[in-house]
C-alpha cells in the first residue's frame, strides 16, 4: 500500500504511473462521455483486479457495461435488481465460504463488491445494504454518488443536495429545487459499527487506490462512498468532470475522510475552504439559486465540515 | 467461444442469458460519438500518466519509449476507435502538469 | 431405510434439507414456517449441518441472498409463506431467468388485507408465471420426500430451475405425523453434490444477468418457455427413481378411486386427504365419485390429467383461491384450458372453498357433489361459487 500513500494534494505527476495497467471495465461500454461514475468505478476495479467478483444493481452503470451481448467486464459480474444488489454479495459471500469450508472449492481470497448508485443505496436498496453491513459479510460495497436517480432521467434521491433542480424536484416558482438536505450514507453506515468507511473521489485517485486497498484487505464489510460526477445530469461541461471533484473537496462539499473501527481521520485537509459558489456557479442543476440560499448552504456545509474535522482530532 | 449476436436463434443462448465472452463491449466501438479529438503535442508532453488515469473510457495507455525527449520515458498512445472526445485529458493535462497545451482538442473531420 | 418416527413436519422439512446436505440457507421467519427456519439454524449452530445461515432482513432479501449463493455455485434452500412469497415476487423471476437452482418450502397461507396466517393456496396461484417448477404436497412424507426431490430435479443439467415444493400452513406444518426421515448418506446415494453448470468464477468470468434488448427478450422468454416444459421429463424421470431407491413413487397427477367415476372431485394439497376420506363415505354408500389431484403444478401436466379424467361426466374443483371480478379459481380455469379443444369436453363445476385457514367438511364436499350431480342429470353449469360463504355467493341460500 506504500506506493499509494501520495498527498493528493501535491499529486506527483510521476506517480499517476504506480497505477496498475490493467483495466477490467472494458472501453466501448457506453457511458455518457465525461462520466466521472465509470471513471471512478474504472479506478475502483483496478485496484481490486482480477480476483474479484462483482454484484451490481440496476443503474447507470449496469445499463451502459452489460447490453447483450456486450459484456465490458473482465471479472465475473451479476445483476439481479435494482435494491438487492448487497444481499446478492451476501449470498456470495456465503456460498464461496461454505463451499471452501466444505471443501468443494479450493480456498483463496476473492474480493466480493457489491455497487450501486445513490439512489440503490439511500433509497431503495437501504435496507438490504443496512441488513448486508449487520450481518458482517466479508465483503465491499461502494456508492457510486452522482447525486439523483441518473439511469431514469435524472430524478431526485435522497442524495441529491438541497437546492438542486432535478425532473422530480425541479426549480420553480414555489420550489428551489430539492427541498431537503442530503442523506448521510457514511454516517448511517458507520452507525452499523463496521470495520471501514471511507469517502473516495476519483479526482484523487491515490487517495481511492489507498482506500479501496485498505477495504480489500480487512476482514469484514467496508463501505465506500465515491463522489461520482454527472455532466449529464448536473448540467455542466463533460471535460469538467475531473475538475469539479476537486472542488467539491476543495469547498468541504465531498471531504475525504475514512472512519477505522469507530476512528475518524481526515484523509485530505483544506487549510481554507473555497467559496462554495465555485463549486454552484459550473453547474446548471443550481443556476436558480438565489444568494440567501447559497449562503444558508454554504454556512452548513462549513459547519459540518468542522463538526466532521472534530470528530477526527477530538483532543482540539 | 462463437461470438454472441445481438439478435440470436433462442437454442444459441448462454445458460440464463448470460454474455459468456469477458469484456465484449470491445466490439462497441464508441470513436464514432465524438465531434472533436485530442492531439498531443509530443515536444511538450512530459510523460506523466495523468490523462491515461483520468480518462474514463480508459483509452489512453502509457507506453515506454526511450527515444522520445521526456523525463520518463512513457508517452501516451489514445485508441481512437473509443474515445468519446470528452476533453478530460486536455484539462487535467492543463492542471496537473501546467505544461499549456500540451493536448488540445481538435474538431473532428466528417 | 430410514428411521420412522412421529415428527412435526416442519421439522421433517428442515431434516430433509438437513439430509440434503445444503450449503446456504438464507430465510426470513413468517408464520407458519417459522419452525423449519428455526430447526435449520438449530442443527447449523450445533454443526449437525454444514452451511452457511444467513439471517436476513426481509423475503426479498432472502431470494436476493438465494441468488447470490446459487450463482456461486452452491445448493441453496430457503422457505417462505404468503405475504413473504408476495414481497420477494420481483425476484423469483429472475431467480429463473438466471437459471438458479434453488429449492424454496412455501407454508402455504392466504394474502392479506384482512390479514390472516391460516392456510390457503392464495400465495401460490398468484405465482403461477414465475418460471418455477412447483410441486404440491398432500402429507408430511411427501413434503419430507419432494424437498429432495426438488433438489435433484433442479440441479439435473437438463432443467437447471428453482422449485417451490408447497405444503400447506398449520394444516402440515404444525401437525405431527408418522414420517420415514432419511439419513444423509442415504439421500446421498440419490442426490449427488451440486456441480453448477455455470457460476461466478475469478478464472472464468461471465456476465449474469445482462439487459435483454427487444430483440434477444422474446428468444430469452422462449428458453424458459422450453425448460419448464421440458422438465417434465427429467421429473417423472426423478419420480420413478426415487420410487425405486425408497418405495414411494410419486405421479404427476395422483387419482384416488377415478376409474369409474362419473363425478370427479379435483384438489390439491393437504385437503386431499379430507377429500380422499369423503370418496370413501360416498363410495360405501353407492355413489360414483373419484378424486384427482395435481401433484405437479408446473410444469402443468396436461396429458396425464386428460388420461386421469377420462370417463367422467363432470368435474368438482375445489379451488383455494379466486381472482375478484375474474373467470373464477385458477385450478378450474387452466382445467377448463385443457378441455375447450379436447373431444372430452366434459362440464366444470368450480368451488372456491377454505380460504383463509376456514375448514371444510364432508357437508362442504356434500353440496359440492349435489351442484355437480345436477349438472350431470341436466341442470345447467353454474359460475363459480364461493361455496363457504355465510349469506350466499349469489344472494341468501
Amino acid at each position: 500500500m506504500e506506493k499509494y500513500n501520495v498527498d493528493a494534494s501535491l499529486l506527483d505527476v510521476y506517480a499517476a504511473l504506480l497505477l496498475p495497467k490493467e483495466d477490467v471495465v472494458a472501453s466501448g461500454h457506453r457511458a455518457c462521455q465525461g462520466c466521472g461514475e465509470v471513471l471512478a468505478m474504472r479506478l475502483v476495479h483496478k485496484v481490486l483486479g482480477r480476483n474479484t467478483i462483482a454484484a451490481s444493481a440496476t443503474g447507470c452503470m449496469e445499463i451502459i457495461s452489460s447490453p447483450y451481448p456486450e459484456s465490458a467486464w473482465k471479472i465475473p459480474w451479476i445483476h439481479v435488481a435494482f435494491e438487492n444488489s448487497a444481499s446478492v454479495a451476501s449470498g456470495i459471500e456465503a456460498g464461496f465460504k461454505a463451499l471452501m469450508r466444505k471443501g468443494r472449492y479450493p480456498k483463496r481470497k476473492i474480493n466480493i463488491v457489491a455497487y450501486g448508485g445513490d439512489g440503490a443505496t439511500a433509497d431503495i436498496g437501504l435496507q438490504f445494504l443496512s441488513g448486508a453491513m449487520e450481518r458482517g459479510h466479508d465483503m465491499i460495497y461502494v456508492c457510486y454518488d452522482n447525486e439523483a436517480y441518473m439511469n431514469t432521467g435524472i430524478q431526485r434521491s435522497s442524495s441529491t443536495p438541497l437546492g438542486a433542480s432535478t425532473t422530480t424536484s425541479p426549480a420553480g416558482k414555489k420550489s428551489i429545487g430539492q427541498q431537503t438536505w442530503k442523506k448521510n450514507m457514511p454516517e448511517i453506515i458507520a452507525a452499523h459499527n463496521i470495520p471501514y468507511v471511507a469517502t473516495i473521489n476519483p479526482s484523487y485517485p491515490f487517495d481511492l487506490a489507498r482506500k479501496v486497498q485498505k477495504a480489500s484487505e480487512i476482514s469484514g464489510p467496508a463501505y465506500l462512498h465515491a463522489y461520482a460526477s454527472c455532466p449529464t445530469g448536473w448540467r455542466m461541461r463533460p471535460d469538467l468532470a475531473v475538475q469539479i471533484g476537486r472542488l467539491a473537496v476543495e469547498t468541504g462539499v465531498f471531504p475525504l475522510y475514512e472512519i477505522e473501527n469507530g476512528q475518524y481521520r481526515m484523509t485530505h485537509e483544506e487549510e481554507e475552504l473555497r467559496p462554495i459558489r465555485d463549486y454552484i456557479k459550473v453547474q446548471g442543476r443550481f443556476r436558480h439559486l438565489t444568494d440567501d440560499v447559497i449562503n444558508s448552504v454554504e454556512e452548513r456545509i462549513r459547519r459540518e465540515y468542522l463538526s466532521l474535522a472534530k470528530k477526527a482530532s477530538p483532543s482540539d | 467461444m462463437p461470438k454472441q449476436v445481438p439478435n440470436p436463434n433462442w437454442k444459441d443462448l448462454a445458460l440464463g442469458g448470460a454474455v459468456i465472452e469477458p469484456g465484449s463491449a470491445k466490439y462497441n466501438r464508441t470513436g464514432d460519438w465524438r465531434s472533436e479529438r485530442p492531439v498531443w503535442t509530443d515536444k511538450r508532453c512530459v510523460g506523466c500518466g495523468v490523462c491515461s488515469i483520468f480518462c474514463p473510457e480508459g483509452c489512453i495507455t502509457m507506453i515506454p519509449d526511450k527515444t522520445l525527449d521526456n523525463e520518463r520515458g512513457y508517452r501516451p498512445v489514445t485508441d481512437l476507435e473509443y474515445c468519446k472526445g470528452c476533453g478530460i485529458c486536455v484539462v487535467e493535462c492543463d492542471k496537473r502538469c501546467r505544461v499549456l497545451e500540451c493536448i488540445v482538442m481538435e474538431e473532428e473531420k466528417v | 431405510m430410514g428411521e420412522r418416527k412421529g415428527i412435526e413436519v416442519s421439522i421433517a422439512v428442515a431434516e430433509s434439507a438437513s439430509a440434503c446436505d445444503v450449503d446456504c440457507i438464507a430465510a426470513y421467519p413468517i408464520t407458519p414456517q417459522t419452525h423449519v427456519v428455526e430447526h435449520l439454524s438449530e442443527i447449523v449452530a450445533d454443526g449437525e449441518l454444514d452451511a452457511e445461515f444467513i439471517p436476513v432482513e426481509s423475503e426479498h432479501g432472502a431470494m436476493s441472498a438465494c441468488c447470490g449463493c446459487a450463482a456461486a455455485g452452491a445448493r441453496t434452500f430457503t422457505a417462505t409463506a404468503s405475504q413473504g412469497l408476495a414481497l420477494m415476487h420481483e425476484i423469483l423471476f429472475i431467480a429463473s431467468g438466471l437459471r438458479m437452482p434453488i429449492v424454496m418450502i412455501v407454508a402455504n397461507r392466504a394474502l392479506s388485507a384482512p390479514i390472516n396466517i391460516w392456510n390457503d393456496h392464495s400465495d401460490v396461484m398468484t405465482e403461477r408465471d414465475v418460471g418455477w417448477i412447483q410441486l404440491f404436497a398432500e402429507n408430511g412424507q411427501e413434503a419430507f420426500d419432494l424437498v429432495i426431490q426438488a433438489f435433484k430435479i433442479g440441479e439435473d443439467k437438463r432443467v437447471l430451475l428453482p422449485v417451490m415444493v408447497h405444503f400447506d400452513g398449520f394444516i402440515l406444518s404444525h401437525v405431527v405425523e408418522p414420517i420415514e426421515i432419511l439419513s444423509r448418506d442415504e439421500v446421498k446415494s440419490f442426490l449427488p453434490d451440486y456441480e453448477p453448470a455455470q457460476r461466478l468464477d475469478v478464472d472464468n468470468p461471465i456476465s449474469m444477468g445482462p439487459v435483454g434488448m427487444p430483440p434477444v427478450y422474446t428468444e430469452c422468454k422462449m428458453v424458459t418457455e422450453a425448460a419448464v416444459r421440458g422438465s417434465y421429463g427429467p421429473i417423472v424421470e426423478c419420480f420413478d427413481a426415487f420410487g425405486k431407491q425408497f418405495g414411494r413413487r410419486y405421479k404427476p397427477v395422483e387419482t384416488y378411486r377415478s376409474e369409474d367415476a362419473d363425478v370427479l372431485l379435483v384438489t390439491m394439497g393437504g385437503i386431499s386427504e379430507t377429500a380422499m376420506s369423503w370418496v370413501d363415505q360416498q363410495r360405501s354408500q353407492g355413489e360414483k365419485v373419484g378424486l384427482v389431484r395435481f401433484r405437479l403444478w408446473r410444469p402443468l401436466p396436461m396429458d396425464d390429467f386428460m388420461q386421469a379424467i377420462k370417463g367422467a361426466k363432470a368435474l368438482a374443483v375445489v379451488d383455494r383461491h379466486f381472482s375478484p371480478g375474474g373467470p373464477g379459481g385458477p385450478v378450474a380455469q387452466e382445467i377448463k384450458y385443457m378441455l375447450y379443444n379436447s373431444e372430452q369436453r366434459i362440464p366444470v363445476v368450480e368451488f372456491v372453498a377454505g380460504l383463509g385457514g376456514r375448514d371444510i367438511y364432508f357437508t362442504d364436499f356434500d353440496k359440492m357433489y349435489k351442484r355437480a350431480k345436477d349438472v350431470v342429470q341436466g341442470a345447467p353449469i353454474p359460475p363459480f361459487e364461493l361455496i363457504q360463504a355465510r349469506g350466499g355467493h349469489y344472494g341468501e341460500v
